[in-house]
């Protein structure tokens, strides 16, 4: 039976997964490189001063996407994490696993370029504020999740208690976001609200959203550079992983 | 936004070395990331490579 559709079961599959992530994987290069340039270009030449923080306060095109990426990619990995739990999908795991490393290091740069944000603006590098600490939390749980899976030999078993441990700290997400709403916090309300002058606010928020599609486009590009290694890694037995043109060729 | 020089765009009012410091460790770790990742799967096709070396010459040996 021929079909248009594609077929999602299909792709499951790591032989077929692996060369569809490598034709995808240029083009979100592409697109990172491009919403990058297009992004900086706003944030540097295009927003203005800011009333009251200066030229301090251009460290929110990077502090916001990569604040924001640090708890989509943690929602995303959960989501695969329970998926390989309830359909033990080897892919699953791969995925789980292949985003981890990245969205320790987006949780990092949140907490970094928070960091260098904070010290001028309120003149403490780190606050035990529940914004921060939440966040701070989160790059624990990525930590403790990549720990725990290099602890354990088989990488299925290692699938199953990383993805216990991603389901139970996706709570912590909700906890991040509504952290400024739900405590009297020292970190600012949510970003996106349009209250300065409106050309203002228009192109300030069109850098921080470039800027956010282009970490978008990266951590997707480098989610499945990083699946493809660990495919390779966890089938170096299997026939399709031995048949392949880079290493028959 | 207009810069009248690259001293000025450098200086950035100021705050330079916050926000180099964030744009700069921003793009510095994310070049590491994707070398490292590119890396990981050349090392991986390279073990796989060899170990089908290995099990070319076994076969040619017997």
């Amino acid at each position: 039976m021929k079909s248009r559709f594609i077929n999602w079961f299909a792709l499951a599959n790591p032989s077929s997964f692996y060369p569809v992530a490598g034709r995808l994987i240029p083009w979100f290069w592409l697109l990172a490189v491009v919403f990058g340039v297009a992004g900086l270009w706003i944030s540097f030449f295009v927003a203005p001063t800011d009333a009251t923080q200066g030229e301090g306060y251009r460290i929110i095109f990077v502090h916001v996407p990569a604040s924001w990426m640090s708890m989509v990619i943690y929602i995303v990995m959960a989501c695969w994490a329970g998926l390989g739990l309830a359909l033990n999908a080897r892919l699953s795991g791969m995925m789980a696993q292949a985003l981890a490393p990245t969205g320790a290091l987006m949780a990092f740069l949140s907490l970094w370029t928070g960091a260098l944000w904070g010290k001028p603006m309120w003149g403490a590098w780190w606050v035990w504020d529940a914004r921060l600490t939440s966040e701070l939390i989160l790059l624990f749980l990525y930590l403790g999740f990549i720990a725990l899976q290099a602890a354990i030999d088989d990488p299925r078993r290692a699938d199953k208690a990383g993805a216990v441990l991603a389901l139970v700290g996706v709570v912590n997400v909700p906890i991040i976001y509504f952290s400024v709403k739900w405590w009297n916090t020292l970190h600012q309300g949510a970003s996106v609200s349009v209250t300065r002058a409106p050309s203002m606010a228009h192109t300030m928020l069109w850098g921080m959203l470039l800027m956010a599609l282009a970490f978008w486009m990266y951590a997707i590009a480098v989610a499945l550079m990083r699946v493809r290694a660990i495919m390779l890694e966890r089938e170096a037995q299997s026939a399709w992983a031995r048949e392949l043109r880079e290493v028959v060729a | 936004m207009t810069w009248n020089s690259t001293a000025e765009f450098l200086a950035m009012g100021g705050y330079g070395g916050y926000v180099w410091g964030s744009f700069g460790v921003v793009a510095v770790l994310l070049g590491i990331e994707s070398v490292l990742v590119a890396r990981r799967r050349t090392a991986a096709l390279r073990s796989l490579r060899q170990q089908a070396l290995a099990e070319r010459l076994e076969k040619e040996a017997v």
